[in-house]
């Protein structure tokens, strides 16, 4: 297991490697820089000594391959550079919103597995029985509903029928837990609706899948209560692509609640990422490139952990 | 100067008759001011930036030499100032400072800072952005007598000098520290202005608290305040609705006007004015078929500017229709006047024919070509609808192609483009500020159109040293014709600003500029 775990990491390496080269290069492809969008965005008229001087400053005018040499050095000291558009380190851009987009991804997951599990399982328990029904009916209309017009549903109706909103800024769960909830409690059920609805599909099918396999009939056949069939037998086994599902969605989170962020005007990295691409922010979007990466790799990595957890048959060498 | 200065006056005093009440009454002390500001300042360095998003971030740490007097904008009053002298022959500026000021960390302010300051943006140090070092080039000198006392030298008459004075963008800041580090404002914040700065939470929120040493008695009126940044106006919206925060001081849209009036009532005070900004149509000059002025001229003649305004304005920001200088501005060209400009005519149907006629003249009947714009919603897809359809019925087909700002950018840089939807931006109606994108494209960028014309350039810069105002106006209205009858790049229509305030928000001043009145000095609650 713990070689295993080490080779993993390591295979982490030429797999963020991969990323960083190719985001590199990719940004530069895309036509205009910062400083046109920094100097004339806004209607500014500045002379083009003003433009050049500005691009120097910035190194926008070194040859490409010292501009990807320093970026590959960076990253080998975990320095990721400042933002082009406010001149702060990236990781001290990124540590500001990490801590709320992480807040919000995993009370959404909290959330979805709350709901998903026992409703999928119960779908799946009473298939084809009203309950059933209304299950699926949840679910689909989960599915159809993209989280951000449910957040804006919230948000209007909170308005409307309390005259209430939540907080506007930020303020971590160990400062202020009651504040930190009622700001960050809609979005993450706006989100988390949608996200259970997701898992509690696949919990349902994928438990349907594993009731009717051998061994569940041969535990029923021996005279196992029912209770443990599910439980210890077809969950077990049923909850391993429910893992994965999880383990992606919960990835996919952290910089990609664009439009809720928007919706609840929270200060999060799917915010800063589009801010980002709009500016040209060739620091920041390979920073924010990175962390997604390093998010994705991280949590792949957690989910083939879990699979051993779950499942004694799975063993890593 | 001075008929332009009491029309100015005058329509100044009417929009004070109308905010009456509201100001009127005696101010309260107290309370944290919460507003919303719909863009983040990249920087803190008011001399670098051309965006609202720094003064409105900015302003109320800051003083300025002079500043506006709203309710006689375009009239100015002393701010760092005050009073002045102009000498006889309009060449030398002589500020008396006021005596008690100090920045906030209680050192006093004095002259010395004020020409540092200025020596700044006209002559920034290597590395130091100034987007206002060319408004200064025609300060030669600036002179210290003593520490309450500074002399500025031109070596010609600038009959906008005094606006230039008043600029929100001339943040006055300590000499010890940008002589030290030409770099320090971008990071750091050290003013005189009417509040302290408190923090900044890049993404969230600004906040700053009373200055009580500020050189105005009894000023600022505010505990304190704090904005914070949205991304999305629905967002805000709901926050204004919701009394989170009681003002945007940029704009909002008719429809979001609308919602706010039906859903708040009495409880919500909307202020409306024309806009120092406009949107421009821009034909590559340097490209087939647009290098003929027969194809630009078709092209500007068929847009319906008097109906488009109409159905515009519902949808968007655009109404006003204008030539180059903002309508309603002491400068503007008389709408009857404008009415005998081609593209700007009533009689839509003769237009178009006359616009089908040259097309054929030029070879070109069955033009086809694509217009550059900007993937911001607000107002540029509407305009570019409105234009493919305009084009449209003279028979030209057009492809709309928007583009996020840095590659839309890029391309009206490089020439990459047909025709595109252009911008201005003034914070203020100067006509030289204005004009000053018609000049030649090899003396203005910003001029994207590519044309070359000496005859434009010498009467832009001949209006710009007039100080007569009624002679000014005449050559305005020269050069305006010329531009108009090239149809390089002509205005396509004003844009309408419409500010919403909680009623209990008081002091706040109206006016055609987003970027003007920022500093909140003056801003009170009625609680």
């Amino acid at each position: 297991m713990f070689v295993y775990l080490v080779n993993r990491v390591l295979l982490m390496v030429p797999t963020l490697l991969g990323v960083a080269v190719l985001i590199f290069f990719m940004l530069r492809v895309v036509p205009g820089d910062i400083v046109e969008v920094k100097l004339r965005g806004d209607g500014g008229n500045p002379t083009q000594e003003t433009l050049d001087a500005e691009r120097k400053r910035l190194g926008l005018d070194r040859p490409l391959v010292e501009q990807f040499g320093e970026w590959m050095t960076g990253l080998f000291t975990l320095d990721l550079g400042k933002s082009m558009w406010t001149e702060q380190p990236v990781t001290d851009e990124i540590a500001l919103r990490l801590e709320l987009s992480f807040e919000v991804a995993l009370m959404a997951t909290l959330i979805a597995i709350l709901i998903a599990i026992p409703m999928g399982t119960l779908s799946a328990l009473l298939k084809d029985t009203w309950i059933d029904y209304a299950i699926r009916i949840f679910t689909i209309a989960g599915l159809a509903m993209p989280s951000f017009w449910l957040g804006m549903l919230t948000i209007v109706s909170l308005l409307f029928f309390f005259n209430w909103l939540p907080p506007l800024t930020y303020t971590p769960i160990y400062e202020d837990p009651w504040n930190n909830m009622a700001q960050l409690f809609w979005p993450a059920l706006s989100v988390g609706y949608r996200y259970s609805a997701v898992v509690a599909r696949m919990m349902r099918s994928s438990i349907i899948e594993v009731l009717n396999e051998d061994y569940i009939r041969t535990a029923r056949a021996k005279g196992v209560f029912e209770r443990l069939v599910v439980m210890r037998h077809a969950m077990r086994n049923a909850l391993l692509p429910v893992i994965t599902v999880i383990g992606l969605e919960f990835a996919f989170l952290i910089g990609g609640l664009v439009v809720t962020e928007q919706v609840f005007n929270l200060n999060g990295i799917g915010r800063l990422f589009v801010q980002a691409v709009g500016r040209n922010d060739f620091t920041l979007i390979q920073g924010m490139v990175m962390l997604t990466a390093v998010v994705f790799v991280v949590t792949n990595l957690a989910v083939d952990m879990l699979y051993a957890v779950f499942d004694p048959r799975i063993r890593y060498r | 100067m001075s008929s332009i200065r009491i029309l100015a006056g005058f329509a100044g005093a009417i929009a004070l008759a109308i905010g009456g009440p509201a100001l009127a009454q005696t101010p309260k002390r107290g309370g944290t001011l919460n507003f919303a500001l719909s863009a983040e300042t990249p920087h803190y360095d008011c001399h670098g930036s051309d965006t609202y998003a720094t003064l409105h971030f900015a302003s109320p740490f800051y003083s300025t030499l002079l500043t506006f007097d709203l309710p006689k904008y375009p009239g100015v009053k002393g701010d760092l100032a005050e009073s002045w002298t102009i000498s006889q022959d309009q060449k030398s500026y002589t500020f008396k400072l006021h005596k008690n000021v100090t920045f906030h960390d209680g050192k006093p302010l004095t002259s010395a800072d004020v020409k540092a300051t200025y020596d700044r943006l006209r002559n920034p140090p290597t590395g130091v952005v100034s987007t206002r070092k060319a408004t200064f080039q025609d300060i030669v000198a600036i002179e210290t007598p003593d520490a309450h006392t500074i002399v500025f030298k031109l070596k010609d008459i600038n009959p906008a000098m005094m606006e230039h004075f008043a600029s929100p963008w001339n943040c006055v800041y300590p000499a010890e520290k940008i002589t030290a580090d030409p770099q320090w404002p971008k990071t750091n914040i050290l003013g005189s202005g009417p509040f302290k700065f408190v923090e900044h939470v890049k993404g969230s929120h600004v906040s700053g608290a009373r200055n009580d040493k500020y050189f105005r008695q009894g000023q600022p009126y505010l505990d304190g305040f704090k904005g914070t940044f949205f991304s999305q106006s629905a967002a805000m919206l709901n926050a204004l609705q919701g009394g989170q925060v009681l003002a945007e001081f940029r704009t909002i849209s008719s429809a979001d006007r609308d919602r706010l009036k039906q859903a708040m009532g009495d409880k919500i005070r909307i202020e409306e004015s024309s806009w120092t900004l406009n949107l421009l149509v821009v034909f590559n000059t340097k490209k087939k078929p647009f290098d003929d002025v027969r194809v630009r001229r078709a092209l500007n003649m068929a847009i319906d500017r008097w109906g488009g305004s109409q159905g515009l304005a519902r949808t968007s920001a655009l109404r006003h229709v204008g030539g180059l200088i903002r309508p309603g501005s002491p400068y503007a060209i008389d709408p009857k006047e404008l009415e005998q400009i081609p593209g700007f005519q009533r009689d839509m149907a003769k237009a178009r024919a006359e616009a089908k006629k040259l097309l054929a003249e030029a070879g070109v009947p069955n033009l086809k070509f694509v217009l550059h714009n900007r993937t911001i919603a607000q107002p540029y897809t509407p305009a570019g609808v409105f234009l493919v359809d305009q084009w449209r019925q003279i028979g030209v087909e057009v492809e709309h192609r928007q583009f996020e700002t840095s590659p839309y950018l890029a391309g009206m840089s490089s020439g990459q483009f047909d025709v595109a939807i252009d911008f201005s931006n003034l914070f203020m109606d100067e006509p030289s500020l204005g004009l000053a994108k018609y000049v030649s494209s090899s003396k203005a960028p910003e001029n994207r159109s590519g044309l070359e014309s000496p005859e434009i350039d010498a009467l832009i810069e001949k209006q710009s040293h007039i100080g007569d105002p009624t002679e000014r106006i005449k050559v305005i209205r020269q050069v305006e014709k010329l531009i108009l009858d090239s149809s390089h790049q002509v205005p396509l229509l004003w844009w309408h600003r419409i500010v919403a305030t909680h009623t209990k928000l008081m002091g706040w001043e109206m006016s055609p500029s987003h970027n003007l009145g920022a500093d909140l000095a003056r801003v009170w609650i009625n609680e």
